[in-house]
C-alpha cells in the first residue's frame, strides 16, 4: 500500500510540474511588456526598460521560469504588479476566505445530494427518481452566476430574507457571518448536487443489484438493515472519493460566485488580477487552484485505499 | 486485453482508475454521469441492421418527453439566433434615452436597461453569438479530441503516457479557469474563445475516445486488418473510428451544454462575447450591480434565457446518451 501511495504522490508531483510549465508559459504568451503594463502608456521607454531589467522580464523565458519555480518552492510566490507587494500577503488570506465559503457549500450539499441519490436509487424508475434526476441535471447545468442572480432577485431583493452581499459589516458574530455566506454558497450547491447525487444513485443501484444484497434479502434481513448495513456501506465508497475531488471544481466555481457577491476570496483575487494583467498574481492563484485540486485528488485516493478493504488487504500481501 | 493497458497504470487498482476518470469530469458539470458506452458488440453489425438500430434510436428519442421539451426550447433559440433581428420589436443596440430602466410594460415586455434598450429584443438577439461560438468550439474540440484519443488509444506506450500527463495537468484546473488564463493571455476575441474552449474540450474528449478505442483495439477485426497489412492510419480512421462514433456523438452533445456554460460564464466575467453585441452573460454583468435599485428585469430575463438554453441542451444530451447506451 505504501508503494502504491508513493506512486500516486510521484504522479501528482509530475502533473504539478507540468501544470506549472503550462501556467507559466500561458502567462507569457502575450503579456506584452510587463514594464509597460506596470508603468502605463506615458512612461518613457528608458524607464520601462529599467523596470523590465529589474524584474527580470528581459531574460530568456526558461530562466524566468526557473526563477519563478525555485521562488515558489521557497515560499516566494512573486511580486504583484498591481499592488507592488508580495503575492502571498494577498493570496493566503483570500484562499482562507474561499475555503470558508467552500466549506459552507460542502456542509449543505453533501448530506442533501447523498440523500437525493440514495432515494432516487431506492425508487428507481419511479416518479421520485425521475424528478430527482431531472432536477439534478438541470441544476448542475446552469452556470453559477445565472442561478446566483435569480437567487438574489428572489431571496435578497424580493423576500429580503438574506443579504445581497457576502460581506458582513465589521463586528458581526461568527454565526451572523454565516448568514452572509448562505446565498453565495447555494449556486455552488446547485452545480455539485446533480453530480454527487448521480454518483450516489449509481453506486446504490450497483449495490442493490449485487449478489450479497440478494443474499441478505433472501436470508430474511429487514429492508432497513439491508440498506443500512449492506447497500450504503458499499455504495457510498465511490461517492466519498467524488466528494473529495470536488474541491477543485469548487475553487473554480468560486471565481464566478465571488465576483457576483463581491466576496474577497481567491476567485475574485484571480479575476481582479486578470483584469489588471497582474500576471504574477494570476499565475500564482491558478497554480494554487491546481495544487488544491491535486492535493484533494490525492487525499481522495488515499481515503479510498483506506476505506476499501479489498485494496487494503490485497496490497498488504 | 489487460496486457494492452497503458504502462503508467499497471499497479493502480481499477477502482482508483475509475476515480481518476471521474475526476476529469468533476469540475465539469456538463460531463455528469458520462460513462463511455460499450459499443464493441456493434462492431460486426451489418449495414442494414445498423440502419435499423438508428431508426429505432430515433423512435425512442421522439418518445422521450425530456428530449422533446429540450428540442423545442433549443429550436426556439435557434430561430431567435437566425431571425431574431427580423422579428425583435426594437433595435437591440439602439436605446431610447428617455425610457431607461423602465419596468416591464405593454410597450417593453421585459422592460428597458440603463441605456433605454429594450430587454426583450436584447434577449431575442442575444441567442446569436453564443449559438455560434459554443457549437463551433465544441466541434473543434470533438475533432481534436477524436484525433488525439485515436492516436493515444491505438499506439499506447510513450505517446499515450506523454499526452495523458498533459491532459492530467490541464484537467487539474477547472475548465473555466484554463479558458480564463488563456483568454486573458492571448486577448479577448470570438476566435480566441472558440480556439481556447475547443482546445480544452479536445483534451477532455480525448479521454473518452481513448477509453472507447481501448475497448475496440483487442477485437478480431483489428487483428484481421493488421494481417491484411493495412496502414495504421487506415486502421485508426477507417476501421476503429466508425465503431466509436456513438460515444463521440454523445460526448459532442454533452460538451455542447458545457460549452454554452463556459461561454456564458466567460462573458459574464467580461472575457467572452464583447459589447455592444447583445449577449445574455454580458447583459447580466452590466446590470447586476444595480439589482439593489430594484431593476430585476434587466438580469432575470437574460438569466432565464441562459438557464433554458443550457437545460434544453442537457436534456437532449441526456436522452441521446440514454438511448445510445441501451
Amino acid at each position: 500500500m505504501t508503494q502504491y501511495l508513493l506512486k500516486r504522490l510521484g504522479l501528482a508531483l509530475l502533473t504539478l510540474v507540468l501544470l506549472s510549465f503550462i501556467i507559466f508559459f500561458a502567462g507569457s504568451i502575450l503579456p506584452g511588456n510587463p514594464g509597460r503594463a506596470i508603468l502605463g502608456p506615458f512612461a518613457s521607454q528608458h524607464a520601462v526598460e529599467v523596470l523590465n531589467h529589474s524584474i527580470g522580464a528581459d531574460r530568456p523565458l526558461i530562466s524566468q521560469y526557473w526563477t519563478w519555480v525555485t521562488g515558489i518552492v521557497h515560499g516566494d510566490l512573486g511580486t504583484s504588479y498591481q499592488f507592488r507587494a508580495p503575492v502571498s500577503t494577498f493570496l493566503f488570506p483570500a484562499l482562507g476566505r474561499s475555503l470558508k465559503l467552500a466549506a459552507v457549500a460542502f456542509v449543505i450539499v453533501v448530506p442533501l445530494s447523498i440523500l437525493g441519490g440514495v432515494l432516487a436509487a431506492l425508487y428507481r424508475g419511479r416518479a421520485i427518481d425521475r424528478s430527482i434526476s431531472v432536477t439534478g441535471l438541470s441544476l448542475t447545468s446552469v452556470p453559477e452566476f445565472v442561478s446566483g442572480v435569480v437567487l438574489i432577485v428572489i431571496f435578497a431583493i424580493g423576500l429580503k430574507w438574506l443579504p445581497v452581499t457576502a460581506n458582513p459589516p465589521a463586528g458581526t458574530s461568527p454565526l451572523g457571518q454565516l448568514r452572509y455566506l448562505i446565498l453565495p454558497a447555494i449556486p455552488l450547491v446547485f452545480v455539485l448536487f446533480g453530480y454527487i447525487a448521480r454518483m450516489a444513485r449509481a453506486g446504490t443501484i450497483e449495490a442493490l443489484d449485487s449478489d450479497y444484497v440478494r443474499t441478505a434479502i433472501l436470508k430474511g434481513l429487514p429492508r432497513s438493515v439491508v440498506i443500512r448495513r449492506h447497500v450504503l456501506r458499499n455504495s457510498l465508497l465511490p461517492t466519498i472519493t467524488v466528494i473529495a475531488t470536488q474541491t477543485g471544481y469548487l475553487i473554480g466555481g468560486l471565481v464566478v460566485v465571488e465576483t457576483l457577491f463581491n466576496y474577497p476570496g481567491l476567485g475574485r483575487l484571480i479575476f481582479t488580477a486578470a483584469n489588471n494583467k497582474d500576471f504574477p498574481m494570476l499565475e500564482a492563484g491558478v497554480l494554487v487552484i491546481g495544487i488544491v485540486y491535486l492535493g484533494a485528488t490525492l487525499i481522495a485516493d488515499i481515503l479510498y485505499t483506506i476505506l476499501n478493504p479489498r485494496i487494503r488487504f490485497q496490497q498488504a500481501d | 486485453m489487460s496486457a494492452e493497458e497503458p504502462r503508467d497504470t499497471p499497479a493502480v487498482p481499477s477502482a482508483t482508475r475509475i476515480s481518476l476518470e471521474d475526476s476529469a469530469a468533476l469540475h465539469d458539470p456538463g460531463a455528469v454521469g458520462l460513462l463511455p458506452p460499450v459499443t464493441g458488440g456493434a462492431a460486426g453489425a451489418l449495414d442494414s441492421s445498423a440502419g435499423a438500430i438508428r431508426r429505432e434510436n430515433l423512435r425512442l428519442l421522439l418518445r422521450s418527453p425530456a428530449f422533446l421539451i429540450g428540442a423545442a426550447i433549443l429550436l426556439w433559440w435557434i430561430v431567435c439566433a437566425l431571425f431574431g433581428t427580423v422579428f425583435a420589436p426594437y433595435s437591440p443596440v439602439a436605446g431610447t434615452l428617455t425610457a431607461f430602466n423602465n419596468p416591464p410594460s405593454g410597450a417593453h415586455w421585459f422592460g428597458t436597461d440603463s441605456l433605454g434598450r429594450d430587454v426583450f429584443s436584447r434577449v431575442i438577439v442575444g441567442a446569436r453569438d453564443i449559438l455560434i461560438v459554443a457549437p463551433l468550439a465544441t466541434l473543434l474540440g470533438t475533432v481534436l479530441g477524436t484525433a488525439i484519443g485515436l492516436v493515444q488509444g491505438y499506439f499506447l506506450g510513450p505517446v499515450d503516457s506523454f499526452v495523458g500527463r498533459i491532459v492530467d495537468a490541464v484537467l487539474a484546473l477547472p475548465v473555466v479557469i484554463v479558458a480564463f488564463l488563456f483568454v486573458v493571455a492571448v486577448g479577448t476575441s470570438t476566435t480566441t474563445l472558440v480556439i481556447v474552449i475547443g482546445l480544452v474540450f479536445g483534451l477532455l474528449i480525448a479521454r473518452t475516445v481513448r477509453t472507447a478505442v481501448l475497448q475496440e483495439r483487442g477485437l478480431d477485426y483489428i487483428a484481421a486488418a493488421r494481417l491484411r497489412d493495412e496502414s495504421n492510419a487506415h486502421i485508426m480512421f477507417v476501421e476503429i473510428l466508425p465503431n466509436v462514433l456513438g460515444p463521440i456523438f454523445v460526448e459532442f452533445t454533452v460538451r455542447l451544454g458545457y460549452a454554452i456554460f463556459t461561454v456564458a460564464t466567460l462573458s459574464f466575467l467580461g472575457f467572452g462575447i464583447q459589447p455592444p453585441t447583445p449577449d445574455w452573460g454580458t447583459d447580466i454583468a452590466n446590470s447586476y450591480q444595480y439589482l439593489g435599485a430594484g431593476y430585476w428585469w434587466q438580469v432575470l430575463f437574460p438569466a432565464l434565457a441562459i438557464a433554458s438554453l443550457v437545460v434544453a441542451v442537457n436534456l437532449i444530451a441526456d436522452s441521446i446518451e440514454a438511448v445510445i447506451i441501451q
